[in-house]
């Protein structure tokens, strides 16, 4: 029951993922951070198989940082999306692969474009507007389907992850303690206070 | 010996009738001429006919079993200022063929009562009309219209003798009575019973939930409570592959229930994305991005 979301706007791409991290019936840890900044404009979030998400997470960032020390230039998100697309491919069709499940958000160094890329443990990589992982994608699409537009700001955008996060107290049978939310925007990735302790009631 | 044994032990399919001889008599006592509504029902001759449906039916766990049941749907229904909307889609599925997009899943029981179809449809129709048989005995035993509160309880009884035997079907009943004002019950094959202000029952369920309760308030006027149920609805065909077809309305008010269509969903949900610019991932301009 680990909850990622996803949305971009104007100018900018919000991440979300709960800060539960669970193991069978207990709750391990109530402020897990599940997401691995790349590089400066770009953030992945996890969910999946216990210990392959955060070694495949750190295993992309150690690339992705040895790609920018090396070239003195970062990948671009949509470069980082493919290639995190063909590790995951690889790991895929190897004896043990990776159970990892990854939103990848970012914003364009050059021409300031937020992106969102929505990829699954079977390496499937779509680019879309919101996205959401697990059961999450139940609730929160058809929110998003309505209320979401291209070119809402920052501010929307919390509103809008706020809708979806209240939805999911009210419905999921499991507490995820709250979402951690990251904006990424052409300045960097800055961490957004959100409001955990409200108590949504049922209708 | 032998006649004392035959008398007690009888095969097994013949045991399993869910309803006594004389409980069946009880229901249709002082009732002429239902002495031919029989309820017995005839079982499969093998052992264990719940287990054998099961196995023959059971399309999640054998995907290539013999019987495909008609599943998957998107049902709601809930309790406003201005009464109850109950709204549904209208596909029927069984595996992954899509058996009939014009399915009728609201039924109605009487001038003021309404039931809601989700799960097996052979099911859900055969007991909801049932059902209507029942609170019309009722109304001539009695000289006055069911509480919605005791025709739910009916069928939640009803379904609960048969639990274990592979029925399947999640309803709603929704009425508007002197005694109860606006009532809504949510009954499923498990037995389950519960009055509340609003449900969603089928696969479609969370998506419909997700926009019903982002905008649910119980003062909503009834243009809005027609539109928001209109739209959970067609949130759910969007996103759930074993809902689509058509977007049935109604509203139940005091003075018995109304009808607001039975809509395609095609022509609704690009003019929803046209001029409300919603649905906002249906593009082109995503695909020259990867």
């Amino acid at each position: 029951m680990e909850v990622l979301l996803g949305i971009t706007g104007k100018d900018f791409t919000l991440i979300a993922a709960s800060k539960a991290a669970m193991r069978g019936a207990t709750i391990l840890k109530a402020s897990d951070d599940k997401t691995r900044q790349l590089n400066k404009h770009t953030l992945m979030a996890f969910s999946g198989e216990a210990g392959d998400t955060v070694q495949f997470a750190e295993y992309i960032q150690a690339n992705a940082q040895l790609y920018s020390m090396r070239n003195e230039t970062d990948l671009s998100p949509s470069a980082l999306a493919n290639f995190v697309r063909g590790e995951l491919a690889h790991s895929l069709r190897s004896r043990k692969p990776y159970n990892v499940n990854l939103l990848l958000g970012g914003v364009d160094p050059i021409t300031h474009k937020p992106s969102l890329y929505w990829l699954d443990y079977l390496a499937a990589l779509a680019p879309l507007p919101y996205a959401a992982h697990g059961y999450a994608q139940y609730y929160c699409l058809s929110i998003l389907d309505k209320h979401h537009h291209p070119d809402i700001t920052l501010g929307q955008g919390i509103k809008l992850l706020t809708l979806c996060t209240d939805e999911l107290k009210r419905r999921l049978p499991v507490d995820f303690k709250g979402m951690t939310v990251k904006a990424v925007t052409k300045d960097g990735i800055v961490d957004i206070e959100f409001d955990d302790d409200k108590v949504v009631k049922s209708a | 010996m032998d006649t004392l044994v035959a008398q007690y032990s009888r095969p097994a399919y013949q045991q399993n009738n869910a309803l006594a001889e004389e409980e069946q008599q009880d229901l249709l006592d002082g009732v002429p001429g239902a002495s031919n509504l029989s309820l017995k029902f005839a079982m499969p001759p093998v052992a264990h006919p719940s287990a054998w449906l099961r196995a023959v039916s059971d399309d999640r766990s054998n995907p290539s079993c013999p019987i495909k049941i008609a599943h998957g749907t998107t049902t709601l229904a809930f309790r406003f200022q201005g009464g109850i909307i109950v709204a549904t889609d209208s596909r029927a599925t069984a595996g992954n063929w899509i058996a009939s997009q014009t399915v009728k899943k609201v039924i109605e029981i009487n001038s003021d009562l309404l039931g809601t179809m989700a799960g097996g449809a052979a099911d859900c129709q055969y007991w909801l009309a049932w059902l209507g048989m029942q609170c019309r005995l009722h109304e001539l035993r009695h000289k006055r219209r069911i509480s919605v509160a005791a025709a739910s309880k009916i069928l939640a009884n009803l379904v609960y003798q048969y639990k274990g035997m592979g029925l399947s079907m999640g309803t709603m009943c929704a009425g508007v009575t002197k005694e109860e004002g606006p009532a809504l019950y949510y009954i499923d094959s498990d037995g389950t019973r519960l009055a509340g202000n609003l449900f969603c029952v089928g696969s479609g369920q969370t998506f419909a939930y997700g926009v019903l309760d982002a905008e649910y308030r119980y003062d909503l006027t009834t243009e809005e409570a027609l539109e928001l149920g209109s739209r959970s609805i067609l949130a759910a065909t969007h996103r759930d592959a074993y809902s689509g077809g058509f977007i049935n309305l109604y509203h139940v008010k005091e003075s018995g229930w109304e009808k607001h269509g039975f809509s395609d969903t095609n022509p609704i949900f690009w003019k929803t994305k046209l001029e409300k610019g919603e649905f906002s991932n249906v593009t082109s301009s995503f695909s020259e991005r990867v």
